[in-house]
């Protein structure tokens, strides 16, 4: 009899010692969030840039290309794109790029842009220190606009062995509707054809 | 408990005795044998659901051209359902809630599991889970394939309450799985019988031991994962989003954080099964034992910090590549001494190949093989070619649909006698062994072939190039679908021939403790603990 009390005792230990790990990796698979993007910040990880850093430290003779790429996801009714394809520029060196985004719907859309360069592995030498990315971006019906962002790439990239081999930087954005804005228009009601339940759409293959 | 202590290998008196009416017996049952029969019983329930999915999908595949499917959301529809419902309703209750309730207990001389009724609540949790998943076939489905990445799985691309069930579904059946494993923990560390130390465990029981801490490890971060895919789908959260400031990618760290550990959960159990009968058929004991269970804990280990092999075309840093695809291939040496050991066994045994032993060879044959693409497919730079292609399908389904499922069927033959009673038809059974073995071998060789050729995954329709192996592969497929619907028939006729098997039909080389209890165990075993010596 006493034996058998303590073996439940025993036994209500260990599966509380289990519940407690599924409590705790389940409380992980959570922190992960905050936590993933804290690695990606720290690291530079997946071309994650610098930013609200100090300003250029000034010139050194090192040069390399930044060249700029734009997207759009189909939800926003924008056209945008980089004013210019590659910009020449020392390391250390404050530069300064714009972008161009006109709102070809005839309502006002907010907008937001995420950002990476790559290689990826630049992310941790490459600053920003003004983006238009940094906020999100409302634009009038029909209204155009020019977007600045000013950045420089930390000379201690051509010191490190992974990355000083590298001459071409790419700094990308994808600008989406902002989910507040989606809700508003409701533009997931109104989709395009490549967005749906199954069977609304013609089969190209047939 | 107060009974004198009576033969209780005249089973029919044990019956008589003890067991209480249909209804709860089978519905409020808490007998390990009990639950561990109706997992078995719904495993093969959820299996005719996904061997019909998969007759489906290789009737589409035969020639080019869409014949049977309307669109390719309903393709990606059954994939994704085909490879729910085998991960989580066939292979898992198979092999964990059926042979591992069944026979943990027995194995390490125990009455019962710790937690009985826990036990019973782990089995009917799965039911409405399987409900839902079956249930989202008719409301839209989900066409994400089981990796239910976002954005593919945002509310905007998968409408409908299709994807909302199954996800529910993999809540409910995850939270089984939690309960079972926990339960599993608490009986094997508490509840030996004396002289049962953890050193003379038998090796099923190893193997469900490692596959309870990867469940309880992984399974809730599947769950988180999961739960914050639903409130992106529905509540306006953006943890997945990127306009809302979240990453999709780590969507797919999480997923795979379960994801990789799941794939040996779905194995540790099967290599339990294959060392018992692969020994018991050479009439050895098991070569290395010690070395075999810490392979089985160093895969469990290991399998934990190689998810991102998954995710080589995901945009990872180099070193990164570089790290996972290093740990990857470590696996493959705790995996190579299970193989060489299991090859030592049989050397110089006496071997007879009844119907299990057949499962088990086949098994290390089939298990090699899936594990030799999986070395290749661990190198980044190959995987990069290959990922998403049909290579891949071939890799997993030679370890999963061939290895996993080769090992359910021995276990299946090993034991249904002491499960039911009755022995199962030899010569059926060799039958059945022999069509699986075919079937499932041309239906997934050639997929190599159409892989390394660039044939993609999850689309119903192929350029004309790929026809010739993929009428090959849905010739195999029906051969297997054959072969499932005469191990129906084996069943049937085990059951209906009533032949009686011995309390050990195996002769001296069955050494576990379930051998020394009757055939079928009386409903309440050691109720006198043995003594292991």
């Amino acid at each position: 009899m006493d034996s058998k009390d303590g073996l439940a005792r025993r036994n209500r230990r260990v599966v509380l010692a289990a519940f407690g790990t599924v409590a705790g990796m389940v409380g992980l698979s959570f922190a992960a969030v905050p936590l993933y993007a804290v690695f990606c910040r720290v690291t530079g990880y997946n071309g994650t840039v610098q930013t609200g850093g100090p300003a250029a430290p000034g010139a050194v003779e090192r040069e390399v290309t930044v060249r700029f790429a734009a997207n759009t996801h189909p939800s926003l009714p924008w056209r945008f794109e980089a004013a210019q394809n590659a910009l020449p520029i020392h390391l250390g060196q404050q530069g300064l790029a714009f972008y161009r985004a006109a709102n070809e719907a005839n309502v006002p859309v907010e907008g937001v842009a995420t950002y990476n360069v790559t290689p990826e592995v630049v992310g941790k030498y490459f600053h920003k220190t003004a983006c238009f990315c940094f906020d999100a971006q409302t634009l009038q019906p029909g209204q155009s606009v020019e977007m600045p962002v000013s950045f420089w790439v930390d000379p201690a990239m051509a010191r490190d062995p992974s990355t000083r081999d590298i001459h071409t930087i790419t700094l990308n954005y994808t600008f989406f509707r902002t989910l507040a804005d989606a809700e508003r228009a409701g533009v997931l009601a109104s989709a395009g054809p490549h967005v749906g339940r199954m069977g609304t759409q013609p089969t190209a293959t047939r | 408990m107060a009974h004198p202590a009576h033969d209780t290998d005249h089973g029919h008196d044990a019956h008589h005795d003890h067991a209480p009416g249909f209804l709860s017996r089978w519905f409020f049952s808490t007998n390990h044998k009990d639950i561990g029969s109706l997992y078995i019983i719904f495993a093969v329930v959820a299996a005719f659901v996904g061997v019909a999915l998969s007759m489906l999908m290789r009737l589409e595949l035969q020639s080019p051209g869409m014949q049977f499917f309307a669109d390719g959301q309903m393709w990606n529809v059954a994939v994704t359902a085909h490879g729910i419902l085998m991960v989580f309703y066939v292979v898992m209750p198979a092999l964990i809630g059926g042979f591992g309730n069944w026979f943990v207990p027995i194995m390490i001389g125990a009455p019962d599991m710790a937690f009985p009724r826990l036990n019973n609540i782990s089995f009917w949790l799965l039911v409405p889970a399987f409900m839902l998943t079956i249930g989202s076939l008719f409301v839209g489905g989900t066409g994400t394939g089981w990796t239910l990445y976002p954005p593919l799985s945002d509310s905007q691309y998968q409408g409908g309450p299709g994807l909302d069930m199954a996800l529910f579904g993999l809540h409910l059946a995850g939270a089984s799985s939690i309960l079972g494993a926990a339960n599993f923990i608490t009986t094997i560390f508490n509840m030996r019988a004396p002289g049962m130390t953890l050193h003379k465990m038998p090796l099923f029981v190893w193997g469900m031991l490692v596959t309870a801490f990867l469940l309880l490890l992984s399974v809730p971060v599947l769950g988180g994962a999961i739960t914050m895919l639903i409130t992106d789908r529905n509540f306006g959260t953006a943890f997945f989003k990127p306009e809302g400031g979240g990453d999709p990618v780590l969507f797919q760290h999480l997923f795979w954080f379960f994801g990789h550990p799941e794939v040996y959960i779905m194995i540790l159990p099967a290599f339990g099964i294959v060392s018992h009968v692969l020994s018991t058929f050479s009439r050895k004991p098991i070569f290395g034992y010690l070395g075999m269970a810490y392979a089985m804990v160093a895969i469990g280990v290991v399998g934990f910090v190689v998810w991102a092999h998954h995710m080589f075309t995901s945009g990872i840093s180099v070193d990164t590549r570089a790290y996972f695809m290093a740990a990857t291939m470590i696996i493959a040496v705790p995996t190579g001494i299970k193989i060489f050991s299991w090859i030592a066994t049989m050397w110089g045994g006496s071997l007879s190949f009844k119907t299990p032993m057949l499962f088990a060879i086949g098994f290390v044959f089939l298990f090699t093989v899936g594990g030799v693409t999986g070395v290749k497919l661990a190198n980044a730079g190959v995987d990069v070619i290959l990922h998403n292609t049909y290579y891949v399908i071939a890799h997993f389904h030679y370890v999963l649909s061939l290895g996993a499922v080769f090992g359910i069927y021995a276990g299946f033959y090993y034991w249904i006698g002491k499960m039911s009673g009755y022995q199962y038809p030899e010569r059926w059974g060799q039958i059945h062994f022999w069509l699986t073995f075919i079937g499932v071998n041309l239906t997934f060789f050639p997929m190599h072939f159409l892989g390394a050729q660039g044939m993609p995954r999850r689309y119903p329709d192929y350029p004309d190039a790929f026809a010739g192996w993929n009428m090959v592969a849905s010739v195999g497929a029906y051969i297997s679908g054959i072969s499932f619907l005469v191990f129906i028939y084996v069943v049937a006729l085990t059951f209906l021939r009533k032949q009686k098997a011995e309390a050990n039909p195996w002769g001296e080389g069955a050494t576990t403790l379930e051998w020394q209890v009757s055939s079928p165990p009386p409903f309440h075993t050691f109720e006198e603990l043995p003594r292991i010596r």
